[in-house]
């Protein structure tokens, strides 16, 4: 092997064949990794005789079961679903999260060392293990087959708290100290003055929390029973399991459900690698 | 807030260290109200919950019925149970070591790449932004039989037999867990990277001075340094093994978790048991089983991160 760490710091590695066949090899990898996709995006383009066809461009594309999906197959609806719910549960988490984490790394009063460990210790505790008392409790209260029947259960996590103690740990105390001489109140001082100084952890705990309610398929499925309040997800699976065969319909509705997180992705690539990167070593 | 009812006026510094004291804490209780609120009502008092269900037997109809340890009694003589218990463990043993070598592999080759990095990193770490269910069902075209599955189609080109995939009690479950590896190995190589990246380069450059060589350098210096950075992955990776479901239901979903059982996980045999059946307290029982069995392997990471 030729290529090592120690190139790094070189401003231009010399071209060998070593790295021009690594460098393939990683291609035919890559383009190997997103077969699925290629294969998921060529079929929904596909009309139902061409289906059989295996070749990756279609031969007269269409986006007719695009149209037809979201006009007569309530994908439309899904789709709005999935959307107010991950965002709902994004902003929830972005304010409760960072506002906890706040606390717990920048004041010291008694009973935060129990807090704190309490919030911790939720995450040991599997979802799973949680869904049959939270099925009982929404039906006592009414909440089964509603938004927030399918909201309240991620509204805080362990995770992006943690994450941003984390983070408000490494913000100097003076900053604060000298907000609190200009007399600024301490929510003002946490809005105005901690969170603009915790924006990357801010930004990835909102990429994690939004891709994880975006996909969410467990809660859902059991929290929800009418097509009206189906998540994306959920509406994908219903609609594959009535469609049978007709794999270019079930391939457009799995395109429908990744379309979105894709094309985020390829406009912020760098800032959720990054984000990926922050969350996964601090968390 | 009711809190900034307290804010003496700033005329009266009379006593400001206590007051100061007292408006701090109700700024912070005052925080964390709601919080605490949420944490006790939808975290905690469910865990309970959980654990006094699963001594009940409970069908939604009757008011629950403590019969004690009777739920797990049934389930450890439920030859099933233990077929289900066998497949969970199935998706950790060969998921997890196939997906971190594969994922170390390519993460530690990638890191070595300069030209177009990031549109390669790219391709890796796309699927790991799909929705779970929704690929399921792409993979499940993938393993149809000839003229709709790609994968039969040219095994058949090729001359080879077909391969039954989904049908098949032996080879359901290593298929399905493939679709999953698929699904976290951009995840993994992202996290395999920054942690490449985080040994600092003059460890490598005092080990080439030394003459020492490519392969000893992985074995001596990248990997023990990685030991952190693996661990998290070993036991993150597992619990989503242990924990596996959206496949499982969106690929076998007209038999959930067959051909015969044979790619059943625990948590699906939950989702039956309480959905299907509405025997809350049955499902209670083995959600505390999957409890105790991530509880373990969590305890297990930091025992080893202790170690260091």
């Amino acid at each position: 092997m030729s290529a090592t760490a120690t190139d790094m710091p070189l401003p231009k590695a010399r071209i060998r064949p070593g790295r021009i066949l690594l460098w393939t090899v990683l291609f035919i990898g890559g383009m190997l990794m997103i077969t699925p996709l290629l294969f998921m995006f060529s079929t929904s383009l596909k009309t139902a005789g061409q289906v059989y066809d295996l070749r990756l461009i279609p031969e007269s594309p269409t986006l007719a079961n695009y149209v037809q999906l979201l006009t007569e197959n309530g994908f439309l609806r899904w789709f709005v679903n999935s959307t107010i719910v991950a965002i709902c549960v994004t902003a929830s988490n972005c304010f409760f999260d960072s506002l906890v984490g706040y606390t717990l790394a920048k004041f010291r009063f008694r009973g935060r060392q129990f807090v704190f460990i309490a919030i911790l210790s939720t995450l040991m505790i599997p979802t799973e293990m949680l869904v049959i008392p939270w099925y009982l409790m929404s039906a006592n209260f009414g909440w089964l087959d509603s938004y927030w029947g399918i909201m309240f259960p991620g509204m805080m996590t362990g995770f992006g708290t943690f994450l941003m103690k984390q983070f408000f740990e490494t913000v100097p105390d003076d900053f604060l100290e000298a907000a609190r001489i200009d007399g600024l109140n301490e929510f003002t001082i946490w809005w105005k003055i901690a969170m603009p100084l915790v924006t990357p952890a801010l930004s990835a705990l909102a990429i994690f929390t939004f891709l994880g309610n975006w996909t969410a398929f467990f809660w859902p499925l059991i929290v929800t029973t009418s097509k009206e309040l189906y998540t994306l997800p959920i509406g994908l699976t219903s609609f594959a399991v009535e469609q049978q065969v007709q794999w270019e319909k079930i391939m457009t509705g799995a395109a429908l459900a990744t379309i979105p997180t894709l094309v985020v992705f390829l406009l912020l690539q760098r800032f959720i690698v990054r984000g990926v990167m922050l969350a996964g070593l601090k968390g | 807030m009711a809190t900034t009812d307290t804010h003496p006026p700033d005329d009266q510094p009379a006593a400001p260290r206590l007051s100061m004291r007292v408006r701090r804490a109700l700024w912070v209780w005052g925080f964390l109200a709601l919080p605490v609120l949420f944490y006790s009502v939808i975290r905690f008092y469910p865990t309970l919950d959980a654990f006094r269900l699963s001594f009940t037997e409970w069908n939604l109809m009757r008011p629950p019925k403590f019969i004690g340890l009777e739920n797990y009694r049934e389930m450890f003589a439920d030859e099933d149970f233990w077929q289900v218990f066998r497949n969970t463990f199935a998706y950790l043993i060969m998921g997890t070591p196939i997906s971190l070598v594969v994922s170390f592999t390519i993460a530690y080759f990638l890191d070595k790449v300069r030209f177009a990095h990031n549109f390669l990193r790219a391709l890796y770490f796309l699927p790991f932004l799909t929705t779970a269910s929704a690929m399921a069902w792409v993979w499940r075209w993938f393993y149809q039989p000839a003229p709709t599955g790609i994968i039969n189609s040219v095994l058949s080109q090729m001359g080879m037999g077909q391969m039954d995939f989904l049908r098949s009690t032996t080879w359901a479950l290593p298929s399905i867990m493939v679709t999953a590896i698929w699904a976290g190995l951009g995840f993994q190589i992202i996290i395999f990277m920054a942690g490449l990246r985080a040994i600092p380069t003059t460890y490598y450059e005092a080990a080439r001075i030394d003459g020492v060589g490519d392969w000893a350098i992985l074995r001596k210096i990248t990997l023990p340094l990685l030991k952190p950075t693996t661990v998290f992955l070993v036991v993150f990776s597992s619990i989503g093994f242990l924990r596996i479901f959206d496949q499982v239901y969106n690929m076998t979903n007209n038999d959930p978790g067959g051909p015969l059982n044979s790619t059943k996980p625990l948590v699906l045999m939950i989702y039956q048991t309480a959905f299907s059946s509405f025997q809350m307290g049955a499902a209670a029982a083995q959600t505390v089983v999957l409890f105790t069995i991530l509880l373990i392997v969590s305890l297990l990471q930091l025992w080893v991160l202790r170690e260091r």
